[in-house]
């Protein structure tokens, strides 16, 4: 056996399958042109120009390589492993979301598109892409659930300044799956003219793969930084998961060195026992949606649930499909984080070390705060703080009963 | 494959002079018992092949009224269990109309296919029209229905190009679903003379009948496209009349039933008009 045949690097196959998860599940009127986008992409892929635009964005408009830190002070307090953060929190527009938007849109001017629709949970996706509209003069439309337009009106604000239109969704309970519902809707009724931008490592091939090329930068930076740092690899790795798209960039270029363990943070919520939660690889099981196999919160008639995370960003009822077939051939361990102990980990790491982190990366943090103190002093942790804490704010002040 | 009801229905209207009517309604909607009165009545009002859509959380490929009828069904308690169970009370007292189930994957796939297919056709189904598992997926679905002795009814569309349409038409059968637009069901169609000269490309790939869906509202515009096509499909505006019908709780009324049933017998006259002029 050579080294390509021992590699779990090397998915998914042509057909877009890791494992049983993945594929493309669509209507007849989107294959055409996911076959098309499939063909662009491979493509772009192999093209060095393709690669130095995004390199030469990534690093005078977003402000990459991100850096590597060594939280000393966490650290101390938690008396085990060091633990340093990946901190793609402070790219511009404040997550990682940025890193796959400028990837895409490159590849939708390559396809000669004109138009630019996404969908959007917590507004992150869609500040993101709308940053990037207007940056590339591109017209963007962005789907975001009613429910979720009213509770992160800032974000509707921002995407607003950046000159995009956002429709609210009313179909279903209004949150981001519906959202996704909707893009796809008007991606089938304006076939010649639009990009579907999508946000994170799921939907019909080859997005998963796409998208977890883009985020990769993510952890091949991290792999130079730390022998930097400590002259060799970490321990292990964490990172919150939604739909997975920081995650899968983290955990993909270290995926055959088989010594660093792997910890995907789901939200746990207000508890598995019920529906208050969106840990899909836990607390769900295999199905198709939103054009892809994967794990599923969903009842036993096969209707895909809601769920529900304190972080809007988290809220999705679907997983990448990598992230599943990771799961199942037991790479990476998906573990659930509850509410309660995200907002504890957000206000601790805010005293402690001074940076305020988004509430889905305060699932990882919270995660790391378990982890850390069962291993010994001379382990490493590297967890990736995916996003900032600024549009929660104002959600976080409101629970702990500040008047703002 | 032997003939199926799908294949005698379809002959049959063909021999008529006339295309199919095949009409659209949602499992449950608005809830079991008017849902099934409707289905009972539909082939008494002029409805020649029913689809019954499987209410699903998701109905990424639907408009506004089938979104709104898949969510009432879904609010009155509809399953799939109880889906099959409209099918086979329908079967007692109509053995020729053809009945496919019509919807998405996910509700299936839970189930198990295979044995899904076999559960579905014993209980009178004829055939499934499956918005989101394409011709590349054949094997997961489209396959163990056929051998089951169940039509799998594909849909065409305008982004289905030449160099595609064998792929797409290989495993299809009893008949092929054109979708008239690029979009979502209910939405208008802009040029029926473009839909003519698809029907007629797609009839050049294959001797199946050609159905033509999305958007057909009216008597007079079922008249037009059943000039060419074999079928022409009602939904949207069906599943409308449902709503418009129910009273202001979202609850059936005495007017439900029949409020359908003269949509259908409407539809069924433009269909009747459609080869004589």
């Amino acid at each position: 056996m050579n080294e390509m045949a021992n590699s779990i690097r090397t998915g998914p196959d042509d057909r877009g399958h890791f494992g049983i998860f993945g594929g493309r599940y669509v209507a007849e009127t989107l294959m055409p042109l996911i076959l098309d986008l499939e063909q662009h992409y491979n493509d772009a892929k192999n093209d060095p120009a393709f690669h130095a635009e995004i390199e030469d964005l990534n690093k005078h408009y977003t402000g990459r390589p991100s850096p590597l830190y060594f939280a000393e002070r966490l650290t101390e307090e938690l008396g085990g492993a060091k633990v340093y953060f990946k901190r793609d929190e402070l790219n511009h527009t404040g997550s990682h979301k940025i890193n796959n938007c400028l990837g895409q849109i490159l590849l939708a001017k390559r396809m000669g598109k004109t138009r630019i629709i996404a969908e959007t949970g917590a507004g992150q996706h869609g500040v993101a892409t709308a940053t990037v509209c207007a940056r590339f003069g591109l017209p963007c439309v962005v789907y975001m659930g009613k429910t979720d337009v009213e509770r992160q009106k800032p974000n509707v604000f921002r995407m607003k300044l950046l000159g995009a239109e956002i429709v609210p969704v009313t179909a279903g309970a209004g949150t981001l799956k519906d959202a996704m519902n909707e893009a796809l809707r008007d991606w089938v009724t304006n076939v010649d003219d639009t990009y579907y931008l999508i946000g994170t490592a799921a939907g019909p091939h080859p997005y998963p793969e796409m998208v977890r090329d883009f985020q990769s930068v993510i952890g091949k930076e991290l792999r130079e930084q730390m022998m930097e740092a400590e002259g060799r690899l970490p321990d292990a790795l964490v990172a919150a998961v939604g739909g997975g798209s920081n995650a899968i960039g983290l955990f993909h270029p270290f995926l055959d060195d088989k010594n660093i363990k792997m910890y995907g943070v789901e939200a746990g919520g207000r508890g598995l026992q019920g529906e208050e939660h969106c840990a899909s690889l836990t607390a769900g099981k295999p199905g198709v949606l939103h054009g892809n196999r994967t794990y599923l919160l969903q009842n036993d008639d096969g209707q895909i649930l809601e769920g529900h995370s304190i972080s809007a960003g988290l809220d999705y009822p679907g997983i990448g499909p990598e992230h599943s077939w990771l799961k199942e051939i037991g790479r990476v361990e998906y573990v659930p984080i509850m509410d309660t102990e995200a907002l504890e980990a957000f206000q601790m790491l805010t005293r402690v070390e001074g940076i305020i982190p988004a509430l889905e990366p305060a699932h990882a943090l919270a995660y790391v705060t378990k982890l850390a103190p069962r291993m010994d002093k001379d382990q490493i942790i590297v967890m990736n703080l995916c996003g900032r804490g600024d549009k929660d704010v104002f959600a976080v002040g409101e629970m702990l009963g500040f008047d703002l | 494959m032997t003939q199926t009801r799908i294949d005698r229905r379809f002959k049959a209207c063909a021999d008529a002079g006339r295309p199919a009517l095949v009409t659209f309604i949602t499992a449950g909607d608005p809830d079991l018992d008017t849902s099934q009165a409707i289905l009972n009545a539909l082939p008494a009002a002029g409805a020649d092949v029913i689809e019954l859509g499987m209410p699903f959380s998701d109905p990424m490929a639907e408009g506004i009224p089938i979104q709104l009828a898949n969510q009432r069904a879904l609010a009155a308690g509809q399953t799939m269990e109880k889906t099959l169970d409209m099918v086979r009370a329908f079967r007692k007292q109509d053995q020729e109309t053809p009945i496919i189930l019509m919807g998405y994957y996910n509700p299936i796939y839970v189930r198990d296919p295979v044995k899904f297919v076999q559960i579905a056709k014993d209980a009178g189904v004829d055939g499934l029209i499956i918005v989101d598992i394409p011709a590349e997926a054949d094997d997961e679905l489209c396959i163990p229905a056929l051998d089951a002795g169940l039509n799998f009814i594909r849909l065409a569309t305008p982004t289905t190009d030449d160099k595609r349409l064998p792929a797409v038409l290989a495993n299809t059968s009893g008949f092929v679903y054109y979708v008239s637009v690029t979009g979502i069901t209910g939405a208008d169609i802009a040029d029926t003379g473009r839909v003519a000269d698809a029907v007629n490309r797609i009839k050049g790939h294959t001797d199946l009948p050609v159905a033509v869906g999305f958007g057909v509202k009216t008597a007079e515009q079922a008249a037009v496209i059943g000039k060419d096509a074999d079928g022409v499909v009602v939904g949207s505006v069906l599943v409308n009349a449902i709503r418009d019908s129910l009273d202001e709780t979202g609850k059936a009324t005495d007017r439900t039933v029949q409020a359908v049933a003269d949509v259908v017998a409407g539809l069924a006259a433009g269909c009747d008009r459609a080869r004589r002029s």
